[in-house]
């Protein structure tokens, strides 16, 4: 899958306190990383709703950070431990969809830890390049039954649900 | 919808232009946007005619969004919002973009980094289009404070708030005020008399009109917001009526039970059952402690109730509930020193002339246990050589990592006092030594010249296993002098343990109850640790001393000061501006499922069990939208931070990726329908 030429698109969701100045500091100083990431400001990890990480991947990401402030040290006292929690969720979903464990991580970062945010964007880049395009919205196009077929369940699933009133 | 928007790219000189090719960035975004009405670049965003150019655009092409594209938000977004605000726009409908700091500083490659700054545009492009006019919130300050701590932070925060004219609450859980600094003898590196600079302000605190002391007193529960808090606390029983009682000190002398003082004695001293924990505290009205009390335990005595002439002890009076509303809360509740147990092989606790640091000043104050006299705990011999030890669970991976900073200096204040007092030969074993203040190095030099050994390493042992007949009946401190490279013995007949400054013991429980965050270590996290050190992220909670990180009485006093400027600032303006950041409920939708209420640290989700729903309180969300995220039902709206504009924003930062077109539209009405 490899290819010397492929340039992975990332997303990252950095939390405005810790992770985002981490992003600011990197820059004041001059720490180099990798174009690939594309940040996204959220207020805390704890914001990052799975649906957002998914989205991502559907458009074209290839890889996606969400990185907060170290446990115990989150800005919000304790909203990046429920970040780890769906976290943890949103992998096992993955991975039932077929999407390597590695394409999404979480990071944390403190605001003085710009060059270990800047080696983490590297190391996501790295894993995302060795693991080749995701190519999701691709698919998508490719076949159209699939996309059909998967409404027709969400349809069922919807009618299912459904209760009479 | 048709938002008219303008995008501004900045060249911060050539900080973006010397990497982002900028012109090029601002013409795509006329071109390729939709909704893009003007499109610029300028040499500085920031300046006066950058701010002007978005003004006119604004008020001339009639501008309904903005986006900046320039350097981090942190340092420039108040600037443009203000340029809105003057251009005649909601300062919501702007969104800045970082170009500088993420982009054109880091990447290496001109053409990635101009691709990527394109990306970064359109993204809050996309985004902008959704944001809504927000309006600031403003609520009244009750000039009332809180001070949580009476120790040196805490009063010079309430006497600087007093002597301004406003109301002030001190609040201190021991039966006086003065904290740890009213136990020390002298002070660093002036060697003036600590209570002789430490009582004045005491007593001025107790007489202050506009000061209302509650000691033997805790805090039991916070709520509101900044502005209005409410807060709850215990005072616990003294048995002694406050206003009854004069201060003779009659019960003290009376009481027929001793017990060893662990609290301000540290151990070295006794106390009676009813005591004023020393002489100069404030407030004069003694403290029956009911644990060990005669009359508690078989209802026996009662010498104290017969003495008193003015009948103020009473033995039936009962915890009492306070309830207080005030604007803002000083948090000022300091430190507690390192356990020397936990370090078996130092030996504190198995050999008997090994002493803590705090032990060691009781031991050589004046009005100690021992009038001030350095000696064994035999209570008569003096030593003839000592030992301080540096570093003892500071700097140490298995205790604490950092460095408790006070200590060098106090080694070097025991140090000079040892010598002055007893003539003993001082050891002093340190890892570094760490003197740099004002006149602190001065210190050092002083105590070189007073003749104090100074080794460099850290101590593996102290023990009383002789190997010669020069160790026989001493301590054995076993070290490397990493200067000479060499293993070394120094039999010596007393050895001080420096033990860290360690938090509260609950420092987490009432960092929860305020609201504020507490490091690894559990110091209090400050809002920014170099321009905003006594701030915390909840608005109206300030902190300042030890409670926030290690520091000696100057840093306290500093940051005491420091903490009720920033309350009298809050005063004197009378009314705080909330961030509109906050989530909604809404209310119609929300099948009272409760998951949010959960979510919330700060408790600001309320449910209302008669209608089945949950509601946010405003004033007390901080806006960090874990609940938004939480909620099964999607009915948690986060201002300025909703699913609209974070879904737009990720489309629009993959502008280059969602390629081919259609199956895109597909692929979002497949997303839309499956949520």
């Amino acid at each position: 899958m490899s290819d010397d030429s492929f340039e992975p698109k990332i997303v990252g969701f950095l939390c405005n306190w810790c992770s985002y100045r981490a992003a600011d500091l990197a820059g004041t100083a001059r720490i180099a990383h990798a174009p690939n990431i594309r940040i996204i400001r959220v207020m805390c990890s704890g914001r990052v709703d799975p649906t957002f990480v998914l989205k991502a991947l559907a458009l074209g990401a290839d890889g996606v950070m969400i990185a907060g402030c170290h446990p115990g040290e989150c800005h919000y006292i304790e909203q990046n431990y429920k970040a780890m929690r769906r976290f943890g969720m949103l992998q096992h979903t993955l991975k039932a969809m077929g999407v390597e464990e590695k394409r999404v991580q979480l990071v944390w970062a403190s605001a003085a830890e710009g060059q270990q945010l800047a080696e983490a964007i590297d190391r996501l880049v790295a894993d995302v390049k060795a693991l080749g395009p995701l190519g999701w919205s691709g698919n998508w196009a490719e076949n159209g039954d699939r996309l059909h077929a998967l409404e027709d369940i969400v349809k069922e699933h919807n009618e299912a649900m459904e209760v009479p009133r | 919808m048709a938002e008219k928007i303008g995008v501004y790219v900045c060249h911060c000189g050539s900080n973006i232009a010397g990497k982002v090719d900028v012109e090029e960035v601002a013409q795509w975004a006329g071109q390729h946007i939709d909704g893009v009405v003007v499109s610029r670049d300028y040499k500085f965003m920031c300046s006066d005619l950058g701010q002007k150019m978005v003004e006119e655009d604004i008020r001339k092409e009639g501008l309904t969004r903005v986006v900046v594209a320039a350097c981090s938000p942190h340092l420039h977004e108040k600037t443009f919002r203000r340029a809105c605000v003057n251009g005649g726009l909601n300062p919501y409908l702007l969104e800045m973009t970082n170009i500088r700091e993420h982009c054109s500083w880091v990447h290496k490659d001109p053409a990635a980094a101009t691709v990527k700054a394109k990306a970064l545009v359109s993204a809050a492009a996309e985004r902008v289009k959704y944001q809504e006019p927000l309006e600031p919130m403003y609520v009244e300050v009750n000039p009332l404070t809180l001070v949580i701590g009476g120790g040196i932070a805490g009063l010079q925060a309430t006497l600087e708030l007093a002597d301004g004219g406003h109301k002030v609450v001190l609040l201190e859980r021991e039966p006086s005020i003065g904290g740890h600094m009213a136990q020390f003898d002298k002070t660093f590196p002036t060697l003036d008399c600590s209570a002789c600079i430490l009582t004045p302000k005491m007593s001025e605190a107790g007489q202050h009109e506009n000061v209302r002391l509650l000691t033997y007193a805790e805090l039991e529960e916070v709520s509101g917001s900044v502005g209005n808090f409410k807060v709850k606390i215990r005072q616990k029983a003294r048995k002694v009526d406050f206003d009854l009682c004069t201060g003779c000190g009659i019960c003290v002398e009376k009481c027929p039970r001793k017990v060893v003082d662990t609290a301000f004695e540290a151990g070295m001293g006794t106390r009676k059952s009813i005591y004023m924990p020393f002489p100069q505290a404030v407030p004069r009205v003694p403290v029956l402690d009911t644990a060990s009390c005669i009359w508690f335990e078989r209802q026996k005595c009662g010498a104290c109730l017969k003495v008193c002439p003015t009948n103020a002890v009473k033995f039936d009076q009962q915890d009492e509930l306070i309830e207080l509303n005030v604007g803002n809360i000083i948090i000022a509740t300091g430190w507690k020193p390192f356990d020397c147990t936990k370090i078996p092989q130092y030996g504190y606790g198995r050999l008997a002339n090994v002493y803590t640091s705090m032990e060691f000043e009781r031991l050589c104050n004046a009005a100690g246990p021992t009038t001030g006299k350095i000696v064994l705990r035999d209570g008569k011999t003096t030593p003839k050589s000592v030992a301080i030890v540096h570093c003892v669970g500071s700097r140490d991976l298995n205790h604490n990592p950092y460095c408790s900073g006070v200590c060098c200096m106090a080694s070097l204040k025991f140090a000079h006092l040892v010598i002055e007092k007893t003539g003993a030969e001082v050891h002093s074993f340190y890892i570094d030594m760490r003197t740099n203040q004002k006149d602190y190095e001065e210190f050092y030099q002083r105590l070189l010249a007073e003749g104090v050994h100074f080794v460099r390493g850290k101590v593996s042992e102290v023990t009383d296993a002789a190997r010669s007949s020069t160790e026989r009946g001493k301590m054995i401190v076993q070290c490397e002098d990493t200067l000479t490279g060499r293993q070394q013995r120094y039999p010596v007949d007393m050895v001080i343990l420096m033990g860290a400054l360690e938090p509260q013991a609950d420092a987490r429980e009432l960092g929860l109850k305020c609201g504020i965050s507490c490091s690894m270590a559990g110091f209090y996290t400050e809002r920014h640790p170099k321009l905003d050190p006594v701030a915390t992220m909840t608005d109206g909670i300030f902190i300042a001393g030890v409670c926030q990180g290690p520091k000696d009485i100057p840093a306290s006093v500093v940051q005491g000061a420091a903490a009720a400027a920033r309350v009298a600032g809050m005063i004197t303006k009378g009314k705080v501006m909330i961030e509109p950041v906050v989530a909604s409920i809404r209310e119609e939708d929300c099948s009272g499922c409760r998951i949010c209420n959960n979510m919330c640290p700060y408790n600001a989700i309320e449910f209302d069990a008669t209608r089945g729903v949950s509601h946010v309180i405003t004033a007390l969300c901080k806006g960090c939208g874990t609940c938004v995220s939480a909620c099964p039902a999607g009915v948690i709206t986060g201002a300025h931070f909703n699913n609209r504009q974070i879904f737009a924003e990720i489309e629009g930062v993959l502008w280059d990726a969602m390629e081919p077109a259609e199956a895109l539209g597909k692929a979002e009405t497949a997303e839309a329908s499956a949520s």
